[in-house]
């Protein structure tokens, strides 16, 4: 049982790991704005949920796992937002260059 | 397992320096913006692996505070520049 608790843990952080990756890469590579944000949103809902995700069967108690979730469903509600926010900034600068 | 998390934790912030690479050349502000966004967020990710190798249940308390704070840092970028372009805009039709 701890064999396969720690088997998920390895494949679900280093995916998340994967994904922070990704991200980093697509911000220094990608050509214009609007695909940095696409690669950002990558890193930032999938990246940081697989690691929660691997994190969870190390977890303590139920409590512990239910507040790294609720970091998880904080940080896709703000990543969301902040997307469409910039998103519209970035458009709405576009046309003044 | 410890030392598994803990390579985790320093590939995540070597991503992290790579994101500090992105805010210095970024060609415009939002990109910069972009890259604080994701270091906030990898912030969160090594304090979350951090708290589960070492054992501290208040790193996870922190990390909810920064996924807090990465998201006012990201809004009050974004009401800054919405004032600024829309004093643009007053200006520019007050000049036609």
């Amino acid at each position: 049982m701890s064999i396969a608790r720690d088997i998920i843990t390895i494949a679900a952080v280093s995916a998340g790991a994967f994904f922070f990756l990704a991200g980093t890469v697509g911000l220094l590579r990608f050509p214009d704005t609007l695909t940095r944000l696409h690669a950002l949103t990558k890193a930032d809902n999938l990246g940081l949920g697989l690691v929660v995700l691997g994190l969870l069967p190390q977890a303590a108690s139920l409590r512990d796992g239910l507040k790294l979730v609720s970091i998880w469903l904080l940080g896709l509600l703000a990543g969301a937002t902040v997307s469409q926010l910039i998103a519209r900034t970035a458009r709405q600068g576009e046309p003044a260059k | 397992m410890t030392e598994f998390l803990t390579a985790a934790v320093g590939f995540i912030l070597a991503m992290l320096a790579l994101g500090l690479v992105s805010i210095l050349r970024g060609p415009g502000d939002t990109d910069r913006m972009m890259a604080a966004q994701l270091i906030g967020t990898g912030g969160i990710a090594a304090l979350l692996l951090l708290g589960t190798v070492i054992g501290v249940p208040a790193a996870v308390d922190v990390a909810l505070t920064l996924a807090l704070l990465a998201t006012f840092a990201s809004i009050a970028f974004v009401k800054k520049g919405l004032s600024s372009l829309e004093a643009d805009g007053t200006g520019s039709t007050e000049d036609q």
